[in-house]
């Protein structure tokens, strides 16, 4: 019972093998195993979106997945935001609008974004709200966050 | 907080998901999006000795309509129901309920099937799924099986899902003419289980019902097909406000809530009176092609 298992991931495009407990969340593969440490754990009961990544494009939550079910699937992570130019649009808006105090929800924070911009370029306010609603943050509250949101899509609208 | 060590299979047939689970030996469970079966395992609440992964099964994120049925396949995630142009048009009542299960991130993982299968009464699947009469496609060591939806829950956390079945498919009849649906939730944040939600179809000749069917969610032990508050409006105007009144009343005492966090029981089987009247209001008016 529960012997350790090989597993491939790619995450933010680099591919990653790891030997692995069938248990193991896919956040702590990602901290642990691959210490990229800038996804972070807050509830640990799926409450919270700090853990949240994209699996295939899509953000979840990677404290409510087995690291044994990313396997041959790709992840990002908010260390791949940043492209040789700089810093993603995203993250250009946290700085700029102050998208932040703690930081602790903000790689949650961001990589829904990322998602939501991807899918949806021109959001409206409700809609960046609705896309952030399973992610918490209690310190900045959500105002600068969605002026972060607002701002990456211009930026996003420009560059397109 | 790490589950208890397990067994992991990844199947890419049913079939051997069917095998995976008859040598677990009834000590093994299916996962699909897990985003109740894993917070419970962490909890260890749940220890199963085998997890049968079946993401890695071809053909179960099927979603489409096939000789009268909307096929759901037990991969179809809540996000891809939420998403869907084919559910936000001929079936509202999906779309609805799609929109406010947990959040946006858990409906990225979480699956129709999986919630319906879990068994548990704060599920809006399983209320979504009697409602409109659902079809439950399991295949076990013995071959296909069905369930119906509106009886499919025996208890908390349990069903009639055998422990060595896989529920493969729900099957929803598509709309007859003059069909109407909706599903109303109300629920204290963003991610939490509804203080009571509501579910119903109805299929109106002219203004007059001639089907209904009503389901509650989280206002009991099981998941509650209000069917004596659905056969009270057969037969009567969907304008009537007394016979409204008179379903409405009719889902609240089928309801059996208990006080707890989300509110006291009294309040709660209010709730379901009057959302049932304005489910109703609300899916009438989609089935005369009103906006609603």
């Amino acid at each position: 019972m529960g012997d350790k298992t090989v597993v491939t991931v790619t995450v933010n495009g680099e591919e990653h093998e790891a030997l692995i407990e069938p248990r193991l969340l896919l956040v702590h593969l990602i901290r642990e195993s691959l210490h990229l440490t800038g996804t972070h754990i807050g509830c640990d009961t799926s409450s919270c979106g700090t853990c949240t990544v994209l699996l295939d494009g899509r953000p979840v939550k990677s404290c409510t997945v087995l690291a044994v079910q990313a396997n041959g699937r790709a992840v990002s992570t908010v260390e791949g935001l940043e492209g040789p130019d700089g810093l993603h649009p995203v993250q250009e808006g946290f700085k700029e609008e102050h998208g932040l105090q703690c930081g602790y929800c903000t790689p949650g924070m961001m990589m829904t974004s990322v998602a939501l911009l991807a899918e949806n370029p021109d959001p409206s306010e409700q809609e960046i709200r609705e896309a952030i609603s399973g992610n918490l943050c209690r310190c900045t509250g959500y105002v600068n966050i969605v002026k972060a949101v607002q701002y990456a899509a211009a930026k996003e609208g420009v560059t397109a | 907080m790490l589950p208890s060590s397990f067994a992991y299979v990844a199947p890419t047939t049913v079939d051997e998901a069917v095998q995976a689970l008859a040598a677990g030996g009834g000590d093994a469970k299916v996962v699909a999006g897990g985003q109740s079966l894993l917070p419970m395992m962490k909890l260890r609440l749940a220890a199963p000795g085998t997890l049968v992964d079946i993401n890695g099964i071809a053909g179960l994120d099927v979603l489409e309509e096939a000789d009268g049925m909307l096929r759901i396949g037990a991969l179809v995630r809540h996000g891809d129901l939420e998403r869907s142009a084919l559910v936000r048009d001929r079936y509202p009542i999906i779309h609805d309920a799609a929109r406010h299960i947990a959040d946006p991130l858990i409906r990225n993982r979480g699956t129709f099937c999986g919630s319906i299968a879990h068994g548990d009464p704060a599920g809006d699947w399983a209320t979504v799924a009697s409602a409109l009469n659902a079809e439950l496609h399991a295949v076990g060591p013995d071959g296909p099986a069905v369930h119906s939806a509106r009886d499919f829950q025996t208890g908390m956390f349990e069903t009639r899902l055998g422990l060595d079945q896989v529920l493969v498919e729900a099957r929803i009849p598509q709309p007859v003419a003059g069909q109407g649906s909706a599903y109303l939730k109300v629920e204290r944040k963003v991610g939490d289980y509804a203080a009571a939600a509501v579910g119903v179809v109805v299929v109106l000749d002219g203004d007059t019902v001639t089907e209904a069917g009503i389901g509650l969610t989280n206002v009991g032990p099981l998941t509650i097909d209000a069917a004596a508050a659905a056969a009270s409006l057969v037969g009567r105007s969907i304008d009537d406000a007394a016979a409204l009144e008179e379903a409405g009343r009719l889902a609240m005492e089928a309801s059996d809530p208990p006080s707890d966090l989300r509110g006291p029981a009294e309040y709660k089987q209010d709730l379901v009176r009057v959302l049932t009247k304005r489910a109703l209001r609300t899916a009438g008016a989609r089935a005369r092609g009103e906006q609603a």
